[in-house]
């Protein structure tokens, strides 16, 4: 028997195979696209039409919804993997210069002396993100935000592949290390909250996220309680704000603490 | 007539070697997670074994097995050499460098993104080579069951395929067009993102195209175990098949349903219309048609085979059962397992009962039952029966064959079964650490420990396989005789031919895939807007 034999209606088997097939199909279809949603007394529909495109999953624009107005500015930061990739010797000669006006707080050397954090060897990515939320506002800071107003795109990519560049040295106060905490080491999982590491360079490194070795206590601190308060709102889809909230005023310090007491050369996941 | 026995010997030994290494990373990420363990303080390291686990028992152990045993089956029902065995080494070793082409990145932990991908979670793109070379080398398999079939079909016009052949082929039919699915994600999204040329992804697609392939791929898994069950036990127990046709009927049922349901895996998804999701459960729901089917008659057929040993009464043959021989025992727990799995998958399938434990350990606990237990406890089977007839030596340790398939269901009982319960306590699957010590959570402390220790059993009982392979290697030589398979109580002189062709079933297996999947594919396809940046592992 060849193939032509097998698909026609003479052969039962074909009959009853497709059939069969074909009804439960139909049958399900039916339930599934017809009776289900009409049976759904929460939901209205125009017509069956319109249940039968919304069981399939017809793609809708809410009419009369519109997005809620933004009270305050978001981070707008756009990193392409082309943006900052393989900065010439030109762009961080740039931004060694650039970098002068960022000496007083930041170090000669990228090494604060003043509570600010430590640039040298940050990643090029949290630079950049960071003096473009503070151009734009996402990020405020009496200090940071007039130097931020005035940089170009150009400029701000330049001071981020100078700091990228410049090694990571040993903070300039360094405390004898401490052990990690179980903030840092298990984050609370029952609270959402993940080890600070699977973000922050030693475990892995989310794009934008900086390594937090060796920076000041202060600062670290300062920041933690800021993004619990909501006073800081340029992490992305709130991630911080969400971490910040959750955990205690003890974490808050223990963690500080660590990671100030902690030399920058551990951070791994990079390069 | 097993002729090529080195090609058979080498999927088998490959297959059951790095199952081996797999099974000792799942014990290991069983241990570290548990309580009675310390936290590694590195969740990358856990991600890393995780995938190495699931890349290989998913993609490279079940394929080779089925492989190994397609070849066998090939040249002993057919009874005619297998016709392109250099094409099958090729096969054998795309498989071979694609395993260590993927399991490369994965041990520098530049691809920990489970063997299920999880877009927009990217890797190194030699993972996505290497597994793109496995299903490649499957597919040489796949081609070559067919051919090997038509030639003998042309020598023997009119008559009816052997069972074990019938049911081979419809196993790597379903394979070939199951696979398409994952391949499609990986070729059309995934692999562009991870060579580059592409920085971001639409992952709900993405998924819809894994579950095409996730679903359907658990009874390519099956496939081998179903062709024990029917082939292989009966005549290994002295009973006979009780229906021929029966079989082929559960065996096309598969090739027909099992495709088209792979969206249950994504109830929770959004990009899924609500419809598509019931019509999917729907056909979940019938897939158990087979599984019922093939319970009956593989109850029937060793009923046959206790009835021939004396048994009486209307349960007392079970008694007289071989209970001693390693393929009844294997097809026992077998059965214990895919009833306690079975069971738990209908709770899967269906959208309400899905709801309270999507996501969480018990759907852990369901694949490893029916997977690691009902299917793999038939590999083993198998390989002890074929193992004489490869080697030409005897493998008569029975005691050491029995003690190590009860270490395998009772690891597997004692493993699965706490998995479920602090699944339906809302214990999330994927997580690298659990801090029992929070009240929350410290009550499932017991249930995991004990999961645990099934675990440590596991490998014991996998040790103990590979120990029994081995030391078949070296025992003394004998005849094995020619490998058979089951005959059945009335083996008809034909079949009726839609009982023995694949044709029209492959047709109505496509037929429904593009029913049940074409329009939510082609409406994310087209949709804009629907992408993410990719999230690359292992990256800065």
């Amino acid at each position: 028997m060849s193939a032509r034999d097998i698909f026609t209606f003479r052969n039962p088997h074909f009959t009853r195979g497709v059939g069969i097939t074909a009804a439960i199909l139909i049958v399900t279809a039916i339930v599934g696209f017809i009776v289900l949603p009409f049976a759904q007394p929460w939901v209205q529909f125009a017509n069956v039409w319109d249940a039968i495109c919304s069981a399939a999953g017809v793609p809708q624009r809410v009419a009369g919804v519109a997005a809620p107005e933004q009270s305050k500015r978001l981070s707008e930061v756009v990193l392409t993997s082309h943006t900052l990739s393989r900065p010439s010797q030109e762009a961080i000669g740039r931004g060694a210069t650039l970098a002068q006006r960022c000496a007083i707080c930041h170090g000669p050397t990228g090494l604060s002396r003043a509570d600010s954090p430590n640039l040298a060897g940050q990643y090029a990515a949290v630079i950049y993100k960071e003096l473009h939320d503070f151009r734009s506002g996402a990020r405020t800071n009496a200090v940071m935000s007039p130097f931020a107003v005035n940089l170009t795109d150009q400029e701000i990519a330049d001071l981020s592949d100078y700091y990228a560049y410049l090694p990571r040295l040993p903070a300039y106060h360094p405390t004898p290390q401490l052990p990690k905490p179980n903030i840092v080491i298990y984050g609370a999982p029952m609270r959402g909250i993940a080890p600070c590491g699977s973000c922050h360079g030693s475990l892995d490194n989310k794009t934008g996220s900086p390594w937090l070795e060796g920076q000041s206590e202060a600062y670290l601190k300062a920041q933690l309680q800021a993004f619990a308060a909501g006073e800081r709102r340029n992490d992305i889809s709130q991630q911080m704000r969400n971490i910040a909230r959750a955990m205690t005023p003890e974490e808050i310090e223990q963690a500080a603490a660590y990671y100030a007491s902690q030399p920058p050369d551990i951070v791994k996941a990079v390069d | 007539m097993l002729v090529n026995r080195k090609l058979i010997l080498a999927h088998f030994w490959f297959a059951f070697a790095v199952f081996g290494v797999a099974l000792t990373l799942g014990a290991w990420q069983m241990f570290i997670r548990s309580p009675i363990g310390t936290w590694l303080s590195n969740p990358e390291l856990y991600y890393r074994s995780l995938t190495a686990h699931g890349t290989v028992m998913g993609y490279v152990f079940p394929t080779l097995v089925a492989m190994g045993l397609g070849y066998a089956i090939s040249e002993s029902a057919l009874e005619q050499r297998l016709v392109g065995v250099r094409w099958a080494w090729a096969g054998f070793w795309l498989i071979v460098g694609g395993s260590i082409m993927a399991v490369i990145p994965i041990a520098l932990g530049r691809a920990s993104v489970l063997y299920t991908f999880y877009p927009p979670l990217i890797g190194n793109l030699f993972y996505y080579l290497g597994v793109v070379l496995v299903v490649v080398g499957s597919w040489i398999w796949v081609a070559l069951m067919s051919i090997n079939l038509r030639i003998w079909r042309k020598a023997h016009p009119g008559a009816p395929v052997p069972l074990a052949m019938f049911a081979n082929v419809a196993g790597s039919y379903l394979w070939a067009w199951t696979a398409v699915g994952a391949a499609l994600e990986l070729l059309l999204q995934i692999i562009p993102v991870a060579a580059g040329l592409k920085a971001t992804i639409d992952a709900g697609l993405a998924r819809v195209f894994f579950s095409w392939t996730l679903h359907a791929i658990v009874y390519f898994w099956l496939m081998p175990t179903y062709i024990a069950y029917y082939t292989i036990v009966p005549r290994a127990i002295g009973g006979r098949v009780y229906s021929d046709n029966m079989a082929r009927i559960a065996f096309i049922l598969f090739l027909v349903v099992a495709m088209p349901i792979g969206m249950h895996h994504t109830f929770a998804d959004p990009q899924v219309g609500a419809g598509f999701k019931f019509v999917h459960s729907a056909f979940t729901a019938l897939v158990t048609l087979p599984t019922f089917l093939t319970v009956f008659t593989i109850c029937a057929s060793i009923e046959i085979a206790a009835r021939l040993r004396g048994g009486r009464g209307m349960f007392g043959w079970i008694r007289v059962l071989p209970w001693d021989n390693p393929m009844m025992l294997a097809l026992a727990f077998s059965f214990v397992m895919l009833g306690f799995g079975g069971a738990g998958g209908l709770i899967n399938m269906s959208y309400q009962l899905d709801a309270s434990i999507h996501n969480t350990q018990w759907i852990t606990g369901h694949f490893h039952l029916i997977f690691g237990g009902a299917i793999v406890i038939m590999y083993f089977a198998i390989a002890y029966d074929l193992w004489p007839h490869l080697t030409g030596r005897e493998l008569n340790d029975l005691r050491l064959i029995r003690t190590q398939l009860w270490l395998w269901f009772i690891g597997m009982i004692v493993t699965t079964f706490p998995w479920h319960w602090v699944g339906i306590l809302g214990m999330p699957r994927r997580m690298a650490y659990f801090d029992f010590g929070d009240p929350a959570i410290a009550p499932q402390a017991l249930s995991v420990t004990f999961s645990a220790i099934g675990g440590f059993i596991l490998l014991a009982s996998g040790i103990l396989f590979l120990v029994i392979l081995a030391r078949g290697m070296r025992a003394p030589q004998a005849e094995a005789g020619a490998y058979r398979f089951a005959a059945a109580v009335h083996q008809s002189a034909t079949v009726p031919v839609a009982l023995n062709t694949h044709a029209l079933w492959v047709a109505l297996m496509i037929a429904l895939t593009i029913t049940n999947y074409g329009y939510p594919i082609l409406t994310l396809a087209t949709t804009e807007g629907t992408s993410v940046p990719a999230v690359y592992v292992g990256a800065q």
